[in-house]
């Protein structure tokens, strides 16, 4: 009885154990980048538990020495901690980028759902869609944070208005190839509500050019709120973030460059495992798009 | 061909309406009375409103969509809050710096990203190809001005190769000009390079496929003209369109790089306009950057038919 019970597991678990492995093999970027993005969000979720102190404080003796084994990343101009700082900042990125990445998409998704519906909406919200594309995605942030207090929700919030279009594109280039699909009519021909078709037909097929958007978007929001922080129009100076470090790093130069080395060594990591993750699940999700790229 | 170029003319007008819109409600919906900045912090009521009146603000806002378009049209962006110069002028005055460093890297950036992505096609499978590729996906997550710091730290400050940073005009002679811009040039081109790169190697993999190659090396033709008289010139199409999508890249990076180079461009203008709350000048750059880029997405798609005798509108 106990042999027949184990050996289906037995059995199983010899199936799963070539079916990962494969997987691995098969998917390395995408393997790669999970194991880099997991490291950092880690890191992030973990922060107080990495051997960190107070990110915030300051200790003038100990300013500007470089990384020891008393502070591994060295220290910066005010002598805060650049380890702590650094481990602290991948909290600002992280968040930014998941944030700007889900809201973009739930907000373009039904925009594009309802656009590629509706014909004469339609022709409006693409030519506005044109419109906010024609703004370099920078400079519409940039002039978004120039009207509001720097704050991390605000960069969220100028962040993800330009990534909208982009997403609204994709959602609304999938509708008008499915709308007259014989499955969707016959759907209509039973007498299927709007929302029901959108729901059970039309969005399962968003969700692979979705979820590849999605992680473009969401490395071009971890790099952009650098960039923002950096110019001085980004989160506020008494947050942690990358971007913030290195731009008050930047007049140091010379002396102390390790302000500017780990937060951007940490910065382009975890850009490096997001794109590599939006790669891998191009060429699992949409192989005939992967050809193309 | 000429009804498709009109037409294609035409539809650049409501995009640049939409943008014009969008930088119009930009000035409207910014914190703080014009007039009350321009008057300065001792300004009685009385002068206030008078400024408010010259300005057009006590007019019905439609009024003054309208006063500023025509404006717009005629040329004239407005008047800086901070510097209290024409915002068009200031432009002007930018103008060089930018140009410069943009074409510097336009140029090297296709000079160079699209011989690697050949190569990569080429010896497709092989370490050449992954090095290429992993090049391509670095040139994405590379932050530009860390790269930019990096590449400043070794190559001016370490090794005194090259100036660490400024701007000098070529008109100051020709070598300092261009010792000044390839630092700058290389890190904001490394994104593109990457775009670029990628775009080419995915577009000649696939016509290196085509019946028509395989016609073409059994006719005995030498290697090199097949990939670049056969296949690149059908593989042109996808990356002459990814070199006019990729400006949007180029514009962002400049106002970062040329904050790291000190570098007095338009994008210096952009962070010093933000610093001061300058709308007008953040408009002004805004229109004129977009404007710019959707005249190369149009150029981009007249330059088709020229590749392509094919391609008939």
């Amino acid at each position: 009885m106990i042999t027949a019970e184990r050996t289906p597991l037995s059995l199983q678990e010899q199936r799963v154990q070539p079916k990962l492995s494969r997987f691995i093999r098969r998917n390395p970027t995408m393997v790669g980048g999970m194991v880099l993005f997991s490291l950092m969000v880690l890191m992030a979720v973990g922060a107080p538990y990495w051997g960190t102190v107070d990110p915030l404080e300051l200790n003038p003796i100990e300013r500007l020495r470089v990384p020891s084994m008393l502070h591994w990343f060295g220290t910066d101009m005010l002598g805060r901690d650049l380890y702590s700082r650094t481990v602290y900042g991948s909290r600002v990125s992280l968040c930014v980028g998941v944030c700007v990445a889900t809201l973009s998409m739930s907000i373009g998704l039904t925009i594009g759902l309802v656009s590629g519906y509706q014909r004469r909406l339609d022709v409006i919200v693409m030519r506005v869609m044109d419109g906010l594309m024609a703004i370099p995605a920078i400079l519409l942030a940039i002039a978004l944070m120039a009207l509001v207090s720097a704050s991390v929700q605000n960069v969220i919030i100028a962040l993800t208005i330009p990534e909208i279009p982009r997403v609204v594109r994709v959602v609304r280039a999938v509708v008008l190839s499915l709308r007259e699909q014989a499955y969707i009519e016959a759907a209509r021909a039973t007498g299927a509500k709007l929302l029901r078709i959108w729901v059970r037909h039309i969005m399962p097929n968003t969700v692979a050019p979705l979820l590849v958007q999605g992680t473009y978007i969401c490395a071009s929001a971890v790099i952009v709120e650098a960039y923002l922080s950096f110019l001085g129009a980004g989160t506020p100076p008494e947050i942690s973030s990358w971007g913030n470090i290195m731009a008050e790093g930047r007049a140091y130069v010379r002396i102390a460059f390790w302000i500017l080395l780990f937060p951007g060594l940490c910065l382009a990591a975890t850009v490096l495992a997001i794109n590599m993750i939006g790669d891998g699940l191009r060429d699992t999700l949409d192989p005939k798009l992967a050809r193309r790229i | 061909m000429y009804a498709y170029l009109l037409r294609r003319i035409l539809a650049t007008i409501p995009v640049m309406l939409v943008v014009a819109l969008f930088v119009f409600t930009l000035l409207h919906l910014s914190p703080g009375d014009p007039a009350a900045v321009i008057a300065g912090d001792y300004a009685s009521p009385t002068d206030i409103a008078r400024i408010r009146h010259t300005l057009g603000l006590d007019n019905p806002l439609y009024v003054q969509l309208g006063i500023w378009l025509w404006n717009v049209v005629h040329g004239d962006l407005g008047t800086s809050i901070h510097s209290g110069a024409p915002v068009l002028k200031l432009l002007g005055q930018r103008l060089e710096p930018t140009l410069a460093l943009s074409a510097t890297t336009m140029g090297i950036a296709v000079l160079l990203a699209v011989p690697m992505g050949i190569v990569a096609a080429w010896t497709a499978g092989t370490w050449i190809d992954r090095l290429v590729m992993v090049f391509a996906i670095l040139g994405f997550s590379l932050p530009v001005f860390w790269l930019g710091f990096l590449f400043m730290y070794g190559f001016s400050i370490r090794l005194e190769l090259l100036p660490v940073q400024g701007y000098v005009s070529f008109t100051q002679g020709f070598l300092p000009f261009v010792r000044h811009l390839i630092l700058p040039s290389i890190t904001l081109g490394m994104v593109y390079m990457a775009l670029i790169t990628r775009m080419t190697r995915a577009s000649m993999l696939e016509v290196l496929r085509e019946d028509y190659i395989r016609t073409a090396h059994a006719k005995g033709l030498k290697p090199r003209t097949v990939l670049l008289l056969h296949a690149l010139k059908n593989a042109s199409l996808p990356i002459v369109t990814i070199i006019g999508v990729g400006v949007a890249l180029l514009i962002g990076g400049v106002a970062v790089t040329e904050s790291v180079f000190a570098i007095p461009g338009l994008g210096r203008l952009t962070v010093d306009a933000i610093l001061h709350r300058d709308y007008p000048v953040i408009q002004g750059i805004i229109l004129v950057f977009s404007g710019v880029y959707v005249l190369i997405n149009l150029l981009v798609d007249m330059v088709y038919t020229c590749l392509d005798p094919r391609i008939r509108y």
